[in-house]
């Protein structure tokens, strides 16, 4: 399969500090990837620095989209190349939903909009966005306009935190709509809720001290972290025993 | 003879005597007298028509009525057999005065002739206006228009516009205030009378330009059951622009006031609405946008005044500041007179945010199109109010409002 997004040797500061040290990754046509991390590991650094946000310095290493280098582009070029991010802490915007869908609607020329009463949101489109929303209806209205910008990478950040069951029943429907739609998908996930309503996932990425430093099968990957933490795989010198637990090898890299 | 003519000039010139203060010298314009031009519409310069429609004025349509006003002299005024039918009058306020002798009882009764020294110059020399009558249950479509140009350099325009809605009737009226010379002094005073259950939608685009003063005086009262609901745009700059239209609602009574101004140049607009709540059950809302860029000040202003029990009043001001020595003020009071007024209000002044920009940007929009989208989005108020048919014309005054804020 064509290797659709490759981030090689990326180093990114944020405000002066380093926070990616180093980071290879590599996602393949219509492969979903989990990014699991303690806070402050650098998991939404990667994110907004694929996505090109501002305030992400790359100092070193680059970050292709189908073998094109897109390090310095701009966010909307890297959305007009069919990058996608759903925000984890998105700023509250000074325009009404229903006016940014409207024009979301006629740039992507999308037909998605009848999603609207699905995803529980038609009550929000006279208000500004994310003005007051709950915790729930800011992950659902990121998902759907991530999902009207019809990406080939979609980045979700923690669509799942802070959210209700009902909520997760439905950002998972999305997700999952993404990955019929035939998007990659780089998710990001504390406690992996999400997990059990997404169709499949192919990797899980273990992100500590802005590397990766395990790569995996995703159900096995969740296991460890929620039978012994993250402080699990940051002792090198327990990484054998890691493996033993693991049953078979890894598919990535330590 | 307190309701003579005499006695209103004796008042009026009274307030002049006082000198007030201020930074408009009433004196430096020329006043000329009031005439007759009686142009046919086909006639009319290219120019003009243009500038007319700039300000939401169609002058080759066959509205249900037009009434255009260039200068000191009524150019034509045009009333549809249909609504002649009906008993609609739409003639110059000066004519009415002289012709219907029952139009004395509503002259200044809803705005005092003494209210400051632009009602009283107005008084001293009067240039027409307009007058509209429209009879009990008469309902209208198709909007009436007025249409108020200035084409001579350094004139005064005082008018008196008088607007009687009689009982369960229903009009829009779009009114259109433009120059096409770059100084002069525009005084608009405008008397409404919504009369029990009528309904009026008033749409009043201005278009001056930079070296233009400009004083709207203007009065509303509103009877049991009735609805007014005015629609404001300020598009291009002026010197000073300084309005707080007053609305009296009575029991039961609807007032809703929404004004989009834009700031822009060395503009100084002082802009509000006052909202009193007479009569029991009473509601209104005054919603005012700004957007304010260059060197312009915009003071947006809003006043309720709960007089009755049952009343509900909201009133929200936002302004936009595009430029760094782009100024604005908000100004909104709140006062509840009576037990069981309810009044609020919200006020918020502010600017694009980088954090709003990046956000948008990752969405796709490039910068230019996120800013505008965010300024466009930002004006998006009010609509729903008014009626469906003109919507669509409001909207595009809107996206041009957005566009000029560009520079």
């Amino acid at each position: 399969m064509v290797t659709l997004l490759r981030v090689e040797r990326l180093r990114v500061s944020v405000g002066g500090r380093e926070v990616l040290r180093g980071l290879d990754l590599m996602i393949r046509n219509q492969e979903v990837h989990v990014l699991f991390g303690p806070n402050g590991s650098g998991k939404s650094t990667l994110l907004a620095t694929i996505m090109g946000l501002p305030r992400y310095e790359v100092k070193e290493g680059r970050v292709l989209l189908l073998g094109r280098d897109i390090t310095k582009l701009k966010p909307f070029e890297r959305a007009k190349l069919g990058i996608a991010m759903a925000f984890q802490n998105p700023p509250r915007v000074n325009v009404k939903l229903g006016y940014i869908l409207e024009r979301l609607v006629k740039k992507y020329d999308d037909g998605i909009l009848n999603e609207l009463n699905a995803l529980g949101i038609a009550h929000l489109l006279k208000r500004n966005l994310h003005h007051g929303f709950s915790g729930g209806e800011i992950k659902r209205v990121e998902m759907l306009l991530t999902l009207l910008q019809r990406p080939r990478v979609a980045l979700l950040d923690e669509p799942d935190s802070g959210v209700d069951v009902d909520s997760l029943n439905i950002i998972g429907k999305v997700i999952n709509k993404l990955i019929d739609e035939g998007a990659s998908i780089l998710l990001v996930t504390h406690m992996g809720h999400i997990l059990r309503y997404i169709e499949h996932v192919d990797l899980a990425h273990v992100l500590i001290d802005g590397r990766i430093v395990y790569t995996g099968e995703p159900k096995e990957v969740l296991n460890i972290v929620l039978k012994k933490g993250y402080s699990f795989f940051k002792d090198a010198s327990r990484r054998r025993e890691m493996y033993a637990e693991i049953e078979g090898s890894p598919k990535g890299k330590s | 003879m307190p309701r003579s003519k005499d006695h209103l000039k004796e008042r009026a010139k009274k307030v002049l005597e006082r000198g007030e203060a201020g930074e408009i010298d009433l004196k430096g314009y020329d006043y000329g007298e009031p005439g007759e031009d009686e142009v046919k519409p086909e006639e009319l310069p290219e120019k003009l028509l243009r500038r007319a429609e700039e300000v939401g004025i169609d002058l080759g349509s066959v509205s249900g009525g037009t009434y255009l006003q260039i200068d000191h002299n009524v150019a034509y005024t045009m009333v549809t057999d249909y609504l002649k039918k009906q008993g609609v009058l739409i003639m110059s306020t000066l004519e009415a005065l002289e012709r219907l002798e029952w139009v004395k009882e509503y002259y200044w009764k809803a705005m005092p002739v003494d209210t400051d020294k632009f009602t009283a110059m107005t008084e001293l020399n009067l240039r027409h206006g307009y007058f509209i009558y429209v009879p009990a249950g008469v309902k209208i479509d198709r909007p009436i228009q007025a249409c108020l140009m200035m084409r001579t350099k350094r004139i005064a325009q005082p008018v008196h516009n008088i607007i009687i809605v009689d009982k369960g009737a229903d009009i829009t009226l779009v009114t259109g205030c433009a120059a096409m010379v770059n100084e002069g002094l525009h005084i608009g005073v405008s008397e409404f009378y919504v009369k029990e259950g009528a309904r009026v939608n008033f749409i009043m685009i201005h278009g001056w330009a930079p070296d233009f003063n400009v004083r709207p005086r203007t009065a509303v009262i509103v009877e049991r059951e009735g609805t007014f609901t005015s629609y404001y745009v300020n598009l291009y700059p002026v010197r000073n622009l300084q309005m707080e239209p007053r609305v009296y609602l009575h029991a039961k009574a609807r007032g809703y006031l929404t004004s989009i101004l834009l700031g822009k140049g060395d503009s100084t607009m002082d802009v509000g609405g006052r909202l009193e709540f007479v009569g029991r059950g009473s509601r209104g809302e005054i919603i005012s946008r700004s957007i304010i860029t260059d060197q312009a000040t915009v003071i947006m202003r809003g006043r309720l005044i709960g007089r009755a029990a049952e009343a509900r009043g909201h009133l929200e001001c936002r302004g936009l500041l595009l430029s760094p020595s782009a100024r604005s003020k908000a100004i909104p009071e709140l006062e509840a007179v009576t037990e069981g007024a309810e009044l609020t209000h919200e006020a918020a002044i502010g600017r694009i945010s980088e954090e709003e920009l990046n956000y948008l940007m990752a969405r796709g929009f490039t910068e230019e199109e996120a800013t505008s989208l965010i300024v466009r989005g930002f004006l998006d108020v009010g609509l729903d109010k008014m009626p469906r048919r003109l919507q669509a014309s409001l909207r595009s005054i809107l996206d041009t409002v957005a566009k000029l804020s560009k520079g």
